[in-house]
């Protein structure tokens, strides 16, 4: 799960890891109220959405009074922002975080991710601060500086030391580096984050380390002990198909094609969307219904698909296992006296009872087309589109 | 085939669940010899299918020879679970359960440093040598008993891939679904390995998707160690990046963990790689010929 930037700063407040001080805003009036209450004469307005590179896109602007604060408050609510990280269709801002302006010294990077090849998680760091640091880590890998993070014990003393001399801190800032870094550690542990990302981490005209940036994402299968943060959830931020999806317990990823698919596993998904692919075709969506192919979940599932108008054609790929084709067929064929869909259906069963299945929905009163294949469905479907 | 045998001995973790004892009863059709459950509080009851209950693992290898163990325990008590059949010395635990925390699987890896037991999984159909033992929830069905060995980080797509093999007269040796999620017990390069050493297994198919570097670093050992063909194919070709596809380790994030960068390592190991999900079995077909 991702979270805005103003909130992984309150969760940042909560573990006593250093930010400017600043408020969220949902209006302009709102926004020029929160600079009331800062001490200070420079404020910066800051666009909230769940991408980065804003501030190349116009999210963010340095306002020098209370009056360019309303005016870039009003500016950037309801703009769309186009980042690298948005897609073409952009993100509308609904939100703003307004802070008090800093005097920075330096632009530093931190970072806490999991490193899956030794199952630990790994503290990062890099005095290239401000960019972007899958770039540095591309190009020159050397400039990012990594400690590893004991399972049991966590962040050891001397690791954060070593991080903070890696970074080129001087005298008082190495302790109040250690003391950052001990902070963000618990922060980070104790909210099962998934990723921490500060860019970029700054060293103040008057030498203090800061959090100018924070990014937080969260580990979906620990938010079950987390009610705290899966408040901070904004769904305005998600697909609506696939909040729909989710709230049925589907897994569904909305893609630019025009092939829906339905299919059990996430595996065979992708599969299933490679092969459209391969045979000239583009998938419309990811949809993985699970182990139980109910006729309940097959409904939800074309009530997904259906909603997406680019979809011109169905292919539902189902291999039985513990789940049986024939149970799939009936309830397919239920889910269609609920769902409308005015598109040409490609089912593909195989593994269990796979016959069966292909029997009953042959003999059903709607127009299937009944592949025997992976690959005949695949040109099945394909060849449906460009009739 | 390697992992699960003739030998073998069941206990399964979470017995009196709705998923442990319905795949419970499925093993037990298959054939493979479940000796025990464990369900704390449980202890001293028979399941209807007439497998003994214990509290605790170690008694079930203590009274009941267990030397394997399969989980389904739900993901909040999962990492404990893997634990205490570690803390047991099984040789082997396979772990079914999907949805288990990230910190509790990095704790579990920790833990299972030096120690004795094999883990695979979690997130994953489980293990079957066709013929000597299925554990898991994989349709046995599908397979045949024979020399092709199969790992994959997927479910139903692996069995896609068995059925293409099945229905070709390839039979398998044993089948390892090792898991869709950041944190596994095995990877790919542990189980090559006894593949590697394995005389009733010729050849073997190798199913990887995005996310990570699993297949990567398994194309480069495999180069260099593997005596025996490979046909491999990698799942996610048109997968997004910045997106979870499903499983919790399926996502291409700062630009790594492409299909096309895994592709690119296993054909530049000279790794045979199926194009299409489809044409697995095919391939195999046309190495074995050789």
């Amino acid at each position: 799960m991702n979270i805005h930037e103003y909130q992984a700063k309150e969760i940042f407040r909560k573990y006593n890891v250093p930010v400017p001080n600043g408020g969220v805003a949902f209006s302009a009036e709102e926004a020029l109220s929160v600079a009331k209450t800062l001490d200070s004469s420079v404020f910066v307005v800051k666009a909230q959405i769940h991408a980065g590179g804003r501030g190349k896109a116009g999210g963010v602007k340095i306002a020098k009074n209370l009056d360019e604060v309303t005016l870039y408050a009003n500016e950037i609510l309801g703009k769309t922002l186009v980042t690298h990280q948005t897609g073409p269709a952009g993100k509308t801002v609904g939100r703003l975080l307004v802070e008090e302006g800093i005097d920075i010294a330096r632009e530093l990077y931190m970072g806490i991710v999991l490193d899956r090849q030794t199952g630990q998680f790994v503290f990062m760091v890099s005095e290239e601060g401000g960019m972007e640091i899958e770039k540095v880590a591309s190009e020159s890998p050397e400039k990012i500086i990594k400690e590893w993070i004991e399972p049991g014990l966590g962040l050891q003393a001397f690791q954060a030391r070593k991080l903070a001399y890696a970074l080129g801190l001087e005298g008082v800032q190495v302790r109040e580096a250690v003391k950052f870094m001990f902070a963000l550690w618990d922060a980070f542990n104790a909210s099962d984050a998934s990723l921490v990302e500060i860019n970029p981490l700054v060293v103040t005209g008057g030498g203090h380390v800061m959090a100018l940036d924070a990014k937080m994402n969260f580990d979906d299968n620990a938010l079950y002990r987390h009610a705290d943060i899966l408040e901070y959830r904004d769904l305005s931020e998600e697909e609506p198909s696939e909040v729909e999806a989710s709230s049925y317990n589907l897994n569904y990823i909305k893609l630019d094609g025009n092939v829906g698919c339905m299919v059990n596993g996430a595996g065979l998904a992708m599969g299933t969307m490679d092969i459209i692919k391969l045979y000239g075709g583009e998938p419309a969506n990811f949809l993985d219904v699970g182990g139980v192919a109910n006729p309940d979940t097959v409904s939800n599932g074309f009530r997904i698909i259906m909603s997406d108008s680019n979809v011109k054609a169905v292919l539902i790929n189902i291999f039985g296992g513990i789940v049986r084709c024939d149970r799939v067929a009936m309830g397919i064929i239920l889910a269609l006296e609920k769902v409308k869909v005015n598109v040409p259906i490609v089912v593909r069963l195989a593994g269990t009872n796979a016959e069966e299945g292909a029997r009953l929905l042959a003999n059903s009163d709607i127009d299937f087309i009944v592949a025997t294949s992976l690959a005949d469905a695949a040109e099945k479907v394909t060849a449906a589109i460009k009739e | 085939m390697i992992l699960v045998n003739n030998n073998t001995k069941l206990v399964v973790q979470g017995i009196t669940g709705s998923e442990g004892s319905f795949h419970t009863e499925q093993m037990l059709e298959y054939g493979t010899k479940v000796v025990a459950g464990v369900t704390p509080g449980k202890g001293g009851q028979t399941t209807d299918t007439g497998v003994p209950i214990f509290n605790t693992v170690q008694e079930s290898k203590d009274k009941a020879q267990a030397n394997t163990s399969v989980i389904f325990v739900p993901p909040p008590f999962a990492a404990d679970a893997i634990m205490e059949a570690v803390d047991a010395e099984l040789d082997l635990v396979i772990c079914i359960t999907e949805g288990i925390p990230t910190a509790d699987m990095v704790k579990v890896h920790a833990y299972m440093a030096g120690k004795k037991t094999r883990m695979v999984g979690p997130n994953c159909p489980g293990v079957i040598s066709p013929g000597a033992g299925k554990i898991g929830i994989m349709p046995g069905f599908i397979h045949q008993q024979g020399k092709v060995g199969v790992i994959s980080r997927s479910g139903t797509l692996t069995y896609e891939a068995v059925h293409q093999l099945s229905s070709r007269g390839i039979g398998q040796s044993t089948c390892i679904g090792i898991g869709g999620d950041p944190i596994i017990g095995s990877n790919f390069i542990d189980l090559l390995n006894l593949f590697n050493e394995d005389d009733g297994t010729d050849a073997v198919v190798m199913i990887g998707e995005i996310g990570g570097t699993a297949e990567e670093e398994a194309a480069e050992w495999a180069q260099k160690n593997f005596t025996k063909p490979i046909v491999a194919f990698i799942a996610g070709t048109t997968a997004p990046p910045g997106r979870r596809m499903g499983h919790a380790g399926a996502i291409i994030s700062g630009g790594k963990g492409t299909a096309a960068d895994k592709i690119a390592a296993l054909k530049a190991a000279g790794i045979a790689v199926s194009e299409s999900p489809a044409g697995i079995g095919e391939l195999m077909e046309k190495i074995l010929k050789k």
